[in-house]
């Protein structure tokens, strides 16, 4: 068996060690086998938490089933794009409910940044020899593969509903869950940098989430709420998870909003970077906040 | 040759206060070095500095003469680390915790295969393979540590406490996995304790006390004639109108 050379061991400070013929590499195949390595991981522990894809799914169905029949009579929706007619509110509605999938999932990815930091399991992450964005980049994209499942699976059940998507729209809204996944998940990366504690958890809850997903186009079209206050209009359309929504919709049905995408495209990079420094060794929230018990203030 | 470890004059601070001052410590190639403190002496805060997980602030860390802060990749690729808390994923098995951290290391899952095997039969634990870890006792989960620690071939392994909370049997157990290890691969060792039976006399030792080094030199040399080590460590840290009966554990 032939495993790849790690130029790190052919390096000159370590001649006279004995060769390593199970070392890694470090190159950019070396990074795609990391990649997927915490791809898998984050799968497996997905996977394994039957409870977390149930309740995951049971969220945007409770919303779909009850409160979108309920509302249905009440909140017709006047033709507006990406509708080329009078859409019932339970078409309206499933775009931005497969979004709050991937709202709530890259807060559960950041709650299990922050379990994973108190374990200790960060650190192992940390540890790996590749470059500590890209060890951050992985583990986002991880996380997005498993809310883009969820969206699917939740698409899946709502298809029964008479949701009206078109085929195409499935395999066009893929992008468009990929890109809002990766701004839910930025977010809840550098939130994970903020959050001190698992307990702490609970105000992002109340001062993150809710916000973000009410004063949002997902549960009502914006003109409705701008109908009731120009504010709050503006505070939906400033909403970076408007934007998500507004990019799904659109791609489910085979468009695309170009405003939606480059909000929630520059949004992620702020917030990816972001992240990234807070998670610098020499600058972010390790060096500042991460001292052992005991060795520290 | 470079040594494997080169911690030269490394100062760290959390705020105000002073976690290491001026530390120096060199851990030759093959060789054992026991780090000896009391709880809150900086240990944690020294193996964070040589994993990277903060940089040095004050100093400079080489690994096998890769410096840290200019070639961390280099440098990490060739650490290996057992830290103090627990950090495998409980839910996934030891075969999926061990090829995890396989591919932390760029190292693709038929390599890692047949490299899990051969390390899973050096901890005793091959027939655990498929368990999940949940269900292994405390010191088995500390060999698979060591496993976990070992796949991607490291020179150098640092070890936080690795026996703290275990029964004697799993601590005997750890420390001869990795003192054969020493022995017979020449892996170098750098070992934080204060359980005092680990170390042996002719093993290398420093004494890091409030963040400074106050003793080095061979385990069985450091107390003054007649003197076990476990008194001189007590003398050594004791602070004055301070009892010295109790090393804090």
């Amino acid at each position: 068996m032939s495993v790849p050379t790690n130029p790190a061991v052919a390096a000159p400070a370590d001649a006279g060690v004995k060769p390593v013929p199970h070392a890694g590499r470090l190159d950019a195949v070396g990074y795609l086998i990391a990649l997927g390595g915490i791809v898998r991981r984050e799968l497996l522990r997905f996977f394994n938490q039957k409870e977390r894809f149930f309740s995951a799914l049971v969220r945007p169905l409770v919303w779909l089933f009850i409160f979108a029949a309920g509302f249905r009579n009440t909140l017709g929706v006047s033709i507006t794009p990406p509708y080329e007619t009078y859409v019932l509110y339970e078409v309206y509605v499933v775009p931005g409910l497969a979004v709050m999938i991937q709202l709530f999932n890259g807060m559960q990815s950041s709650l299990s940044m922050v379990y994973d930091r108190e374990v200790g399991s960060m650190k192992v992450l940390l540890t790996s020899p590749y470059p500590r964005w890209l060890l951050l980049l992985a583990k986002l994209i991880a996380g997005v593969c498993v809310s883009i499942v969820q969206a699917y699976a939740f698409l899946a059940i709502a298809y029964f509903w008479e949701t009206d998507i078109p085929t195409i729209g499935y395999l066009a809204a893929l992008p468009a869950f990929l890109a809002a996944g990766m701004m839910l998940g930025a977010i809840g990366l550098f939130l994970s940098s903020l959050v001190r504690q698992l307990e702490n958890f609970a105000s992002v809850m109340n001062f993150v989430i809710f916000p973000m997903f009410f004063a949002s186009s997902a549960l009502y079209p914006l003109w409705r709420i701008r109908e009731s206050s120009d504010t709050l209009y503006w505070i939906c359309q400033a909403n970076p998870f408007t934007h998500a929504v507004e990019l799904v919709r659109f791609a489910l049905y085979g468009k695309f909003e170009p405003l939606s995408f480059a909000v929630v495209v520059g949004t992620g990079l702020l917030f990816f970077t972001l992240a990234v420094i807070a998670y610098d060794p020499g600058r972010g929230i390790m060096a500042r906040r991460g001292g052992p018990a005991g060795e520290t203030p | 040759m470079s040594a494997a470890l080169d911690v030269a004059q490394v100062s760290h601070r959390f705020g105000q206060r002073a976690a290491l001052s001026d530390v120096s410590i060199t851990v030759e190639r093959g060789r054992f070095m026991a780090l000896l403190g009391p709880n809150g002496a900086g240990k944690t805060t020294l193996f964070s500095v040589i994993t990277r997980l903060y940089n040095n602030q004050e100093g400079r860390v080489s690994i096998l003469g890769h410096p840290l802060d200019r070639e961390p990749s280099r440098a990490l690729a060739r650490l290996g680390v057992v830290f103090q808390a627990r950090t495998l994923d409980t839910d996934l098995t030891v075969a999926q915790n061990l090829h995890y951290h396989a591919s932390l290391h760029g190292i693709a899952r038929k390599a890692a295969r047949v490299r899990i095997e051969s390390l899973l039969a050096r901890v005793g634990l091959s027939e655990r393979r498929d368990d999940k870890i949940r269900t292994l006792s405390g010191g088995q989960s500390r060999r698979i540590e060591i496993a976990r620690s070992l796949i991607h071939e490291p020179r150098l392994l640092l070890l936080d406490e690795p026996t703290v909370g275990l029964d004697l049997e799993s601590r005997a157990d750890i420390v001869a996995i990795v003192r054969a290890l020493v022995r017979e691969e020449g892996l170098s060792v750098l070992w934080a304790t204060h359980i005092f039976e680990e170390i042996s006399p002719e093993d290398d030792a420093v004494v890091l006390h409030k963040g400074r080094i106050v003793a080095r030199g061979k385990a069985g040399e450091i107390g003054a004639p007649g003197e076990t080590l476990e008194a001189a460590f007590r003398r050594l840290v004791s602070e004055p109108g301070k009892p010295t009966g109790k090393v804090a554990a």
